[in-house]
Formats: C-alpha cells, sequence, structure tokens
C-alpha cells in the first residue's frame, strides 16, 4: 500500500505540480441481512484502489484508478495532471491552500472484537433469532435485521512529505418491524431506523446493543401503533430521544457549517447555507445551554467522524461551532480555510473511497450534554415525547426542516400518557434551537452514527457521528406532515 | 471490458468454482469510465475521473446462496473471491424458495453506446462549461453546476450459459444560475451528448433566475401547480419500488389491497419501457433474465407489477426481467418509467390558470405515509407565481406534503412527455403536469 501511495505520488509530482496527494485505500465489506426467518442479503466485498489529486496551473485535477500496475498508475497521474490544465479554461483565480504540516504517522482505531473474525454463520444466527423474536408478535407482518462491518486501510501520501496509514474498523446493525393492517403501515426499529446504530468499533458493538432483548418490545410498539391516536396538529414542548436529536443536529447544524457549502461549491446540488461569512461570532444560534463541537478526536469517541488525519493530511481535531448559544466555527479544508483568511484547517476533509475527491464532510458533531436529570427534561405541562426518525427533509438552505419519528408519546406534568402515531414537527432551525429548554446529561448521552450521509458530484456516502442526550423544546409545531 | 472479456473472465471463475466442487455459479461484470467537471461561482472548481472495475460471483450450494466481491482481477484475486463466495454460501441456512440459476434466453438488445460521448475529454467538457458560465455570467448571476461524460458496461454470466452484455454512454449537464435573492436550474441527460445543448440550458437557468427576483412570500395553502417534467419525475419516480411482487407480499407496498383499482385520474397510464428512446440501461435483470414491457398504469387503474423469477414461481406466473441481483430482499422493481404525456404544453398550463404556482424542481423528497403515500419536500430554483395565465415572478419556497395518490387524481392537464433528469429520483419519461390543489403547507425564507 505504502509502495502503490508513493509510486503514484512520485508519478504525479514528477510531471510538475504546485501540489498532489494521493489515497491508497483497501476496504473489505460484509453485510448481512434477513427477512422474515430467511438470509436476504449475505456478502462480502474487496476494493483496492488509489485516487490521484494534483494542484497545477492554479487548479485542480483528480484521477482515480483501480489498475494498480506501473502503467495504470502512471496513466492516472497524466490524466489528473491534464484534467487540472483543462480547468484554465473556466479559472477565475489560484487555489491557495493554507499551511500544513509534514506527518508520518500509523493509527488503527480500537477494535476488541475484529468482526471478519466471527463466522457468518455465527453472525446470521444472531439476526435471526432476533427475526424470529419479532415475528412471536403475530401482528408484525415483515421482520428486517441487518449487520454491516467494514475495515478500511488508507494510506495518505502528500508532496508536502506526509506519509499517513490508517486504519478504521466500524460496524452496524439494527432491525426493524413492520405492521400491515386495514391500509395502514407502521414500523418500528431499534436501536435506530435506517440500519440501526453504526460505531467505529468491532464486533463487540454487537452484545452492546442489547438487540436481541429490545424485539419484543419493539414488535409490540409497532403493533400497538395501529389503535394510537394520531398525533395531534398544534404547538407543544417538544422533547426527542438522543437518536432523532442527533439527526436534527445533522441537517440543521451539521450541514450548514459546511464551509464549502457556504462558499457556494455545492450550490448547484446540496445546496448553500444561510451561515453566510457575516453571521460569524454573531449569530444566536440556539438558546444560551446549547453547545455544539466538531470533534474527531478519538477522544470525542467511537465515531464515524472519528480518525487520527483527515483525508488532506490534517490532524484530527476539536473545534467549538455552537458556544453559550452563540455561533463561532464552520467546518474547513485547507482550501476554504484559506478563502477565508483562517491560518489553518480544521481537518474535516473526506473522501468515500479512493474513486472519489475529498470534500468537507461532518466528522463527530454533537450536542454537549447539559445539566438537566431526565426527569426534568420530560418536565412539560403539555408536550409530545418522539422517538427514532421516519422521515427528515430541509430546504437547500437549511432553514425550514421537518422530521416525523415512528413514534410519540403525549406528555402531561413530566409524564408519558397516551401512544401517538405518525408524529412529526417542523420549524426554522435557529428558531428550533434557541427554544431548547432541558438538555439531559453526559449520563443519557449517545454517540450516533449516520451512515449514509449524501453530498458532492459525483455523489459520495459518507459516515458522521453525532453526539445527543433527550431534550426538550419549548412551543414546537408539530403535526403539519399530515396538515392541510 | 467487452462481452469477450467478460466471458474469458467468467470462464476463470467457473474453473474456479469447479475446483472447489460447485457447478452452480454467477458472476457479475460491471465497470465505469466515468468524468465530471463541476463548476461553482463561475469556475471549474472540482474536476474528476474515475475508472473502476468490479468482479462478483454468487455461487448456489445444496440451496444456499451468497455472493462475495472484488476489483481485483488478477487470476489469484479471481480465486480468492470465488473461494469466499462458496466459504459463506456454505455457511448460510437452506432456502426452499431458492432456485437454480437463470438459463439463457434471448435479449432484444439496444445499442446505448456512442463513441464521440465515451471520448469526450477534459478540454471538450471545460470549454461547453466556460462558454456555459459566460451566459450566466453576462446576466449578473454565479453559476454552478456539473458536466460529466462516461461509459460503462454491466455483463451477466452463469454455469447454465447466460451470457448477457450491455454496454452505453451517459451525458450530463446541470447548471444552476443565483442571482441577489433568486435562482434558476436546468439539467438534460442523454446516452448521446449532443441530444441536448449546455449552452440552451445555461440560458434557461438564468432566465429562470431573473424572472424569479424579488420573490414575495406567499401563504401556504391547496395551490393548483404546474410541475416541469423535472418536478414530476422528483415527485412521482419516489413511487415504482412499490410496483413489485415482493414488496406487496412484505406489507410495505402502498399497492397492497389495491392492485386492479382505479386509484389515479382517467388520464394517468404509466408503463415501464426499457427499449423506449428517452430510456437507457440493459434489456435484462440481476439474474439475466430478460426485460418485459410492463403496462404498470392504464387510465387510472393499476395493471402490471414486476416479478423476479423467485417471486413468479411464487405467484405462479411469468418473471418479468426486473429482478435485483441475489441474495436480495427487496426482490425486483421497474426501472425504465414512461409517464404517457398529454396534447397540452407549459404555455397552455400557465395561460389556462387563474391562480397557481409553477415549480421547475423538488429537492429533498422523503416519504411521510408509505400505505398513503404522502412524501415531503421542498421547491427549489425557480418557483412563481402565475395569475390570470401570466407568470407574475417568483415566489419563496414552499414545503409540500402531499399524497402522490391525490397528486395523480388531480392531473387538469399534461404536456408531451420528455426525457427528464431531477436530483431526487433516476431519470425517467414524463410529461409536465398542471394539477389541482396540491399542498404547499409551510414556506420558507428565501
Amino acid at each position: 500500500m505504502k509502495d502503490l501511495a508513493l509510486q503514484a505520488l512520485d508519478a504525479a509530482a514528477r510531471r510538475g505540480v504546485t501540489y498532489a496527494d494521493v489515497r491508497a485505500i483497501e476496504i473489505r465489506d460484509r453485510e448481512i441481512t434477513t427477512k422474515n426467518g430467511k438470509a436476504g442479503h449475505v456478502s462480502g466485498s474487496e476494493s483496492l484502489g488509489l485516487g490521484i489529486r494534483v494542484l497545477a496551473f492554479g487548479c485542480w485535477g483528480f484521477a482515480a484508478t483501480d489498475d494498480l500496475t506501473p502503467a495504470g498508475i502512471a496513466a492516472a497521474a497524466a490524466l489528473a495532471l491534464d484534467i487540472a490544465r483543462a480547468g484554465k479554461a473556466a479559472h477565475k483565480r489560484d487555489v491557495v491552500l493554507a499551511p500544513e504540516g509534514k506527518y508520518e504517522a500509523q493509527w488503527v482505531s480500537p477494535c476488541a472484537i475484529d468482526p471478519f473474525s466471527i463466522p457468518v454463520d455465527r453472525q446470521l444466527a444472531a439476526l435471526l433469532a432476533i427475526d424470529e423474536a419479532l415475528r412471536r408478535n403475530p401482528g408484525v407482518t415483515l421482520a428486517e435485521t441487518s449487520m454491516h462491518f467494514e475495515r478500511r486501510r488508507q494510506v495518505f501520501a502528500s508532496t508536502l512529505g506526509s506519509l499517513i496509514d490508517q486504519t478504521r474498523v466500524q460496524s452496524g446493525a439494527g432491525f426493524s418491524a413492520l405492521s400491515y393492517k386495514n391500509g395502514e403501515i407502521q414500523r418500528r426499529s431499534y436501536p435506530n431506523s435506517f440500519g440501526g446504530q453504526y460505531q467505529l468499533k468491532g464486533y463487540e458493538l454487537i452484545d452492546e446493543l442489547h438487540l436481541l432483548e429490545n424485539a419484543p418490545r419493539i414488535a409490540e410498539e409497532a403493533v400497538a401503533l395501529h389503535a394510537a391516536d394520531q398525533c395531534p396538529e398544534g404547538e407543544f414542548d417538544l422533547i426527542l430521544d438522543s437518536s432523532q436529536l442527533a439527526l436534527q443536529i445533522h441537517e440543521s447544524i451539521g450541514h450548514p457549517i459546511e464551509l464549502d457549502r457556504v462558499l457556494g461549491s455545492e450550490a448547484n446540488y446540496a445546496g448553500m447555507s444561510f451561515l453566510t461569512l457575516d453571521r460569524l461570532g454573531r449569530l444566536e444560534y440556539g438558546s444560551e445551554i446549547v453547545n455544539v463541537v466538531c470533534d474527531a478526536r478519538p477522544v470525542h469517541g467511537p465515531g464515524l467522524g472519528t480518525f487520527a488525519f483527515d483525508d488532506e493530511g490534517v490532524p484530527a481535531q476539536s473545534n467549538d461551532i455552537v458556544r453559550g448559544g452563540l455561533f463561532v466555527g464552520y467546518m474547513t479544508s485547507r482550501e476554504t480555510a484559506a478563502a477565508v483568511g483562517a491560518g489553518r484547517s480544521n481537518g474535516c476533509m473526506r473522501a468515500d473511497g479512493w474513486a472519489r475527491l475529498p470534500l468537507i464532510r461532518m466528522t463527530n458533531v454533537s450536542l454537549l450534554p447539559g445539566d438537566q436529570e431526565l426527569e426534568e427534561v420530560f418536565d412539560a405541562r403539555s408536550g409530545i415525547y418522539m422517538e427514532t426518525n421516519r422521515s427528515w427533509s430541509i430546504d437547500d438552505k437549511r432553514y425550514n426542516f421537518q422530521f416525523g419519528c415512528e413514534i410519540g408519546w403525549e406528555v402531561r406534568n413530566g409524564k408519558r400518557k397516551r401512544m401517538l402515531k405518525n408524529p412529526s414537527y417542523s420549524g426554522i432551525s435557529t428558531d428550533f434551537w434557541n427554544s431548547c429548554v432541558a438538555i439531559a446529561g453526559r449520563e443519557h448521552w449517545t454517540l450516533w452514527g449516520v451512515p449514509n450521509c449524501g453530498k458532492g458530484q459525483p455523489e459520495q456516502v459518507m459516515g458522521t457521528g453525532h453526539g445527543a442526550s433527550p431534550a426538550r423544546f419549548r412551543k414546537i409545531k408539530t403535526g403539519g406532515a399530515y396538515g392541510g | 471490458m467487452d462481452r469477450a472479456e467478460c466471458e474469458t473472465l467468467f470462464s476463470q471463475v467457473a474453473d474456479a468454482a469447479r475446483a472447489r466442487g460447485v457447478t452452480d455459479v454467477e458472476a457479475i461484470v460491471a465497470g465505469e469510465d466515468h468524468a465530471l467537471t463541476r463548476f461553482a461561482n463561475n469556475a471549474i472548481h472540482q474536476n474528476v475521473a474515475e475508472r473502476t472495475v468490479h468482479l462478483s460471483v454468487r455461487a448456489v450450494v445444496d440451496g444456499r446462496t451468497a455472493r462475495a466481491s472484488t476489483n481485483c482481477l488478477d487470476r489469484e484475486s479471481i480465486g480468492e473471491v470465488v473461494e469466499e463466495a462458496i466459504a459463506i454460501t456454505r455457511l448460510t441456512d437452506p432456502d426452499p424458495e431458492i432456485l437454480p440459476l437463470a438459463a439463457p434466453a434471448k435479449y432484444v438488445l439496444v445499442d446505448r453506446r456512442f463513441e464521440a460521448t465515451a471520448q469526450a475529454t477534459p478540454d471538450a467538457r471545460a470549454l461547453a462549461v466556460g462558454q456555459a458560465i459566460a451566459v450566466v455570467e453576462d446576466a449578473g448571476q454565479t453559476a454552478a453546476g456539473i458536466y460529466s461524460t462516461g461509459e460503462s458496461f454491466f455483463a451477466l454470466l452463469n454455469s447454465r450459459g447466460v451470457s448477457a452484455w450491455h454496454g452505453e454512454t451517459m451525458a450530463r449537464f446541470s447548471i444552476t444560475a443565483m442571482g441577489r435573492d433568486s435562482s434558476g436550474w436546468a439539467k438534460a441527460s442523454a446516452c448521446y451528448h449532443g441530444d441536448f445543448d449546455p449552452l440552451d440550458l445555461a440560458a434557461r437557468a438564468s432566465r429562470k433566475a431573473t424572472e424569479s427576483a424579488g420573490p414575495r412570500e406567499l401563504p401556504p395553502g391547496r395551490y393548483t401547480v404546474i410541475l416541469e417534467p423535472a418536478a414530476v419525475l422528483d415527485l412521482t419516480g419516489q413511487m415504482f419500488g412499490d410496483f413489485s411482487a415482493t414488496a406487496i407480499r412484505d406489507g410495505r407496498s402502498f399497492l397492497n389491497d389495491r392492485l386492479g383499482r382505479k386509484i389515479f385520474g382517467e388520464n394517468i397510464t404509466i408503463s415501464d419501457d426499457v427499449w423506449h428512446p428517452g430510456q437507457a440501461g440493459p434489456p435484462f435483470d440481476g439474474e439475466g433474465v430478460p426485460r418485459r414491457r410492463l403496462k404498470l398504469v392504464e387510465s387510472g387503474v393499476v395493471r402490471d407489477i414486476a416479478y423476479c423469477r423467485q417471486a413468479a414461481a411464487h405467484a405462479g406466473t411469468t418473471p418479468t426481467g426486473h429482478g435485483f441481483p441475489l441474495p436480495n430482499e427487496f426482490g425486483e422493481a421497474p426501472g425504465n418509467i414512461v409517464i404517457a404525456g398529454g396534447n397540452s404544453t407549459l404555455d397552455e398550463m400557465v395561460a389556462s390558470t387563474d391562480r397557481g404556482i409553477l415549480v421547475t424542481r423538488f429537492w429533498y423528497i422523503r416519504e411521510v405515509d408509505p400505505y398513503e403515500k404522502i412524501f415531503t419536500g421542498m421547491t427549489r430554483d425557480g418557483t412563481f407565481l402565475v395569475e390570470d395565465g401570466e407568470l407574475r415572478g417568483g415566489v419563496r419556497n414552499f414545503r409540500f406534503n402531499e399524497s402522490l395518490i391525490q397528486m395523480l387524481s388531480n392531473v387538469e392537464a399534461l404536456s408531451q412527455a420528455v426525457r427528464a433528469s431531477g436530483e431526487e429520483a433516476g431519470d425517467l419519461v414524463a410529461p409536465a403536469m398542471k394539477v389541482r390543489d396540491f399542498n404547499f403547507t409551510e414556506v420558507t425564507r428565501f
């Protein structure tokens, strides 16, 4: 791997470039699913390739290949340079990069149990046991379970002289129970929807999730939702579980703070951001108890955004994004940091594989724990508690959002009362965060993994991390998804 | 890789499997050469190319099946991926519904490869991008977008003699023009890059940005909407995964208890037709079964659904050629949608509207209710008020919460169908639609 990376770097550098970097990546992947008592998808895959990024003639060029012969690597390096040269046809100003150091490092993410050392039949048996537990409830018409593991080794080499070898192992698992009855589909998922929980851990994550123990409750809730009352349309105190809050952070804080969006790089696809440069240090993003960090360091936890160096060779960092409610930071790259006069990138460039260019991506964007007990978070006279995301949507500048959840409960005087089906809420990002009145403490804080964040053209799918504990928000509009 | 190279590769797969005592084996060989020139702030800022090839092997052993994949195609790696496929297959449980590998069949081939598109250079893309930017810049606006070109192939081969190969080229151009407080967007895609004109698309996006400047805020509510083809694609494209026998059997389709019923308006007819000139993709499915044309909706009535081989065997019918590669939990889905058009035009729809909203495109569409097929999302990049038969300027973008069943029951006019390209669903052939009582529930701040 190191030889491949250095060979490619040499092939690019000797053609005369301002800067070049190479990422040689080897990925091993395993995915197992079950459906109604049978194996669904059982597969393993391996992928090896490299991407060469060059800065020449003031423009970027990038070429990726899985032809790792000397000729294949030389051709990719030549193509990257040709592409950079072509960029001069529509060029305004030369790309400038914020300075960065030279690093030689090796890092392996903590992994107690190698998931690939566990035989497929044992993993399948664990999922089938959960599947069976779900289907013991006769109201469950579709039981689905899944496990997903990935080991990714990446060697980064750059003309700054950096040579960084990182290996990350991530695991994910979850299940769902679907109930179709009388023209209505209801679903419950555990520990989260859309594949469950994902972290930068080995197979030990699977044991920590207590999947089988939770299957009967989830099945029961899926079936019970049919008889529940519809979530009312109105304004209520809203209490969110930490998994839904994690997605709220992702959509209404994580994406708007991407400096490439702010500067217009994503305008044609993912969109831009309401967080224009004049708002830094001035905008009251949230209430005083809202503190948000962007933290890629292993000390933050085993998140999908945890690493030692980003894909530009910048060390992992922690940066304040919202401090005491005030908006104080963006996520940056070497290029965008230079564009706004920052002294250094804060290390958020990531690519979803060897074939794609690094972009500014969320690392772990987390809401720090609050001081309240869980009982205080629920201490609403008239509120609605919502759990587990079902749908999510936000405009292309990240103002207006609407989320749906799988299940809700009416909260009266601090106590959970009747179950509510089809719960949803909506609002404007800054109004929402300024309405935050209670955040539960560290003991209720979970670092959730979002494995499917899309961005870029060609689109890249990235895993991001978001820590959150349950929180309460005052006077939020609910039920609009079924209104009108 | 051409068909012969894929067949040579498969013979190595079959040999490696036989050497391990397995005779039933299938391989997918797929690859692409793809390049994309991306621009923003009136300049090229990301400019990339990738070349990938992929071998995926499925073994069938004693009623069990599983898959292993690699992008390393040397003899040793091929042996390893076959070994892995067989090893994990043997560790799975037998599936009583598993079928033998598909048998050879005749394919009605479709030629979608254009040498000029395959050979498009970085310089050619950059030149077109530079000219398109100039159109927007001359209007005092800022351009962002992409121009991509490339070719791909997909081959499916198995030890019963199936050897299906399809190659095609694809080009896409999309552009957003941004004014001070407005934006406009246009996009096209085609197997031959000469079938669209980047300058025309740039002019269209720029005109929308100009004409929607100074957007006013209207209250949410039910409006007549005129949806351009991309907006029709964005929204209707969300439902076709439900026209699936497996989804219905699973109880996750909105067509449960609705097959054969009239659920849309009389003027809604939808087909699946891989041979339509506005379509792309191979004429066979993930098991090598030839695709068949389907009449999914006829005059508002749900007619055909897609069947993979296993779903067809379960239902006692014949497969339609829409199955996904095995093993999978989703079964099948139609992928070459053609929504029949009408005899109206976009201009006539505007002229016949007393008060309504014209929508260029939708954004961030997500399912709210899986059975009533309610979706939420936003308008974006060119949302206009229509009054007294004329466009009256831009409006702030709306959030909608709308049932597709309701929407397709409220269509008052359709234009001719065209190949449409959006960002929320795959390309399809769709008309513009005029729809009454479309449910906008909120307004955003721009």
